[in-house]
């Protein structure tokens, strides 16, 4: 079968499935639904690999492209040039191994909707599919919104309490907001050049200079964007999603969603903006860097305060995509498949950890680091796997993530020399701040931390457990996953077919000019020869310096748990995450004009 | 062809995030989010609008009559579709919330802080 004929079924296969769980999911019994939502999963995971393997050989050659039906002007379009359809895949497997993971959540589900969590996350799969997927910009948008729609109303699953409410609500309007903005920036460039799709806006920019009207679709596209990749100042939304959302969404949400905006923001520039009738390369560099450092210090310096454990994960989430923006915005084929490999290694080790503390969640009822402290050291197979995970965040070799780090940072040590020590500096505080919470509640180390002051911000981590009733023996699935993630991060480091392909796939991802013309004209994209991302001297160094930074500062933070100046100066900063949406939308539109300011010199 | 109608669109936009700031009710918050996404069907019919043009439809139209522009109708056909899904979801959530909660005021919710 062709190739580009298998790309509608990675969008379609899973909205039938969901179809069919809410169809007949009150008929079946729990068991039954599970499956077929499995199956339905790991189907679309088969489909997007084949593509990915079809599409990722080495060698010249066209990468898939489907015109639905045939429509070629304005129409559906879906692209599986190699990272796109990778991501596919990434989304895929996640999605089944959450599946997998949620066997015996919700034991007890809504009378009559007992499909209803499947479909849901299958819905999600497809909206996330079709986002890596798709060549146009208006299908973008739906894609976007589709995924934003169900995420709100996985994060708001359990709707008997009032926490997911109000981080579901949050979420949502933050989200639409930011797709609002997307769609009026997608509009202005339909009223540019009369297109829609990727390439052809693309091509026509490129007949005329930039000016303001380019500069604010620009600006609006990429708002939107970032508010789903978590930038700051449009991060606040997701911390409060993230503590409340059930922990299955909340692996899936961390672990690629959030990804898939930096991937919209890189998508976006390289195909429509990248010419001469766009963003200049240094105007964007400059915007997107600042940003991005400005979302790593503020996510790593907000991770190390909480004791919220999903919520310490979530800010971890902000700080990761601080680095993957700064990996986009040095514009080079190295810094895309670094972040590529960077996102693959850290979605299997944020889901992992996730996981772990969804175990501690259904067993002890909350997911305080204090109150936690010492009772889990009856569970020692759970604090191994956290305990690697926390080492493997902060990017020791040779994890997926280490190596992503690794060759994210050399390639941003190119543009500014001190970005090396960033991208050390961030991984060492957000793994440490994972370890000093493992050293805590799994092996009971150090003193009883004392409960801060009052008047403090603080969000504590009393939770209902997502299981029927409080778990007495570990379920195999809930410690099989996690595990099963971390060795995909492991294998991801460790296996270089996967580095060449990365490679390979960075390279013809920043190829404008091929992808204008295998979308277009249908000419064989040949991929520009590059040497692939593998393990340097220097980024086994950082990464053990990383790693062995992480470690030192657990220690130290266990050791002495009393509150020190870092906390007191920091109050403001924790202040501004008040859980309030009219301050979010507030910062949004903050946001936005920064941006402006940030690319304004851009305009001849 | 006037700038109007691209000022308006931007008003819209901008007093519905005005709304959304500062408001003190949940629901008038999502209201005021439909609000803005308004704003894109004023943007999208006006891209599309040509002098002189009559609807897109043929059947009681010469072929070479000038109409305007089709493709962003549908747009913004798929942009109510998507509008009422996210207002629906919001409105539900917003309803449990007063149930579980006891209020839809944005200020006494303050369980997720720091």
């Amino acid at each position: 079968m062709d190739t580009a004929r298998l790309l509608p079924l990675v969008v379609a296969v899973p909205l039938l499935g969901a179809a069919v769980l809410v169809a007949t999911g009150r008929r079946l019994p729990r068991l039954v639904s599970d499956i077929v939502g499995c199956a339905f999963a790991a189907v679309t995971a088969a489909t997007a690999l084949l593509v990915l393997f079809r599409a990722g050989r080495p060698g010249p050659g066209a990468y898939p492209v489907e015109w639905v039906s045939g429509w070629r002007r304005v129409g559906i379009v879906l692209v599986g040039d190699p990272l796109g359809a990778g991501l596919a895949a990434l989304v895929s497997l996640l999605v089944v191994a959450v599946l997998v993971y949620s066997w015996r959540y919700f034991e007890e589900p809504p009378r009559r909707h007992t499909g209803s969590f499947p479909a849901l996350i299958l819905v999600f799969q497809a909206g996330m599919c079709g986002f890596a997927l798709t060549g146009d910009l208006f299908n973008a948008f739906v894609f976007f919104e589709l995924m934003g729609v169900v995420a709100y109303a996985l994060t708001g699953f359990r709707v008997e309490e009032p926490k997911p409410l109000q981080g579901a609500l949050a979420f949502g309007v933050v989200n639409s907001l930011g797709g609002y903005a997307t769609l009026l920036g997608i509009t202005l460039l339909y009223a540019r050049t009369g297109e829609l799709g990727f390439a052809q806006i693309g091509r026509r920019l490129d007949t005329e200079g930039p000016d303001g009207l380019v500069l604010a679709a620009f600006v609006l596209v990429t708002t939107g964007l970032l508010v789903k990749a978590a930038a700051v100042p449009f991060h606040f939304w997701l911390p409060d999603a993230h503590a409340v959302a059930p922990t299955p969404v909340c692996m899936l949400l961390s672990g690629v969603m959030v990804e898939l905006g930096v991937y919209g923001v890189a998508r976006v520039y390289w195909t429509v903006f990248s010419g001469p009738g766009g963003l200049s390369h240094p105007d964007f560099t400059r915007a997107l860097l600042v940003l991005g450092v400005l979302t790593a210090l503020l996510g790593a310096a907000m991770c190390w305060q909480q004791r919220h454990l999903k919520r310490l994960l979530a800010f971890s989430t902000v700080a990761h995509t601080g680095l993957f923006l700064i990996g986009v915005a040095v514009l080079t084929p190295e810094g895309i498949s670094g972040t590529a490999l960077y996102v693959l290694g850290h979605a299997g080790v944020k889901a992992a950890l996730f996981a772990c503390v969804g175990v501690l969640l259904d067993r002890y009822a909350t997911v305080d680091e204090h109150e936690l402290f010492g009772r889990a050291r009856e569970l020692p197979e759970a604090g191994a796997l956290f305990a690697v995970g926390g080492l493997a965040l902060s990017g020791l070799p040779p994890f997926g993530s280490g190596l992503g780090k690794a060759v994210a940072e050399e390639a941003a040590g190119h543009t500014a020399a001190w970005l090396p020590a960033l991208y050390v500096l961030v991984s060492a505080v957000t793994g440490g701040a994972v370890l000093r919470a493992g050293l805590r509640i799994f092996a009971g180390a150090g003193r009883r931390p004392r409960d801060g002051e009052e008047d403090e911000p603080e969000t504590t981590g009393e939770e209902e457990p997502e299981t029927g009733g409080r778990l007495r023996r570990i379920p195999v699935p809930l410690l099989a996953v996690p595990a099963a993630l971390l060795a995909a991060s492991l294998a991801i480091g460790v296996i270089p077919a996967v580095g060449s392909a990365v490679g390979r796939a960075g390279a013809l991802f920043t190829d404008t000019g091929g992808y204008r013309r295998t979308v277009l004209d249908g000419h064989a994209a040949a991929a520009p020869a590059h040497p692939p991302p593998h393990w340097q001297l220097t980024g086994i160094l950082l990464g053990l310096l990383s790693a062995a930074l992480a470690v030192t500062l657990a220690t130290l933070a266990v050791r002495r748990p009393a509150r020190t100046g870092t906390a007191a100066l920091l109050a403001p900063v924790r202040r501004l995450q008040s859980g309030h949406i009219g301050d979010y939308v507030a910062w949004l539109v903050a946001g936005t004009a920064l941006l402006t300011v940030l690319t304004v010199p851009g305009v001849r | 062809m006037t700038v109007l109608p691209y000022l308006v669109a931007g008003w819209i936009f901008l007093i519905g995030v005005y709304g959304l700031v500062t408001s003190r009710d949940l629901i008038h918050a999502v209201g005021c989010l439909a609000v803005t996404q308004s704003s894109t069907y004023v943007l999208l019919l006006a891209v599309g609008y040509r002098d002189g043009g009559t609807a897109p439809v043929f059947a009681d139209a010469p072929t070479d009559s000038r109409v305007v522009d089709p493709v962003v109708q549908a747009l913004a056909l798929t942009d109510i579709v998507v509008g009422a899904t996210v207002t629906a979801l919001l409105l539900a959530l917003v309803v449990q919330l007063r149930k579980r909660h006891g209020t839809v005021d944005p200020d006494a919710l303050s369980e997720l802080k720091g």
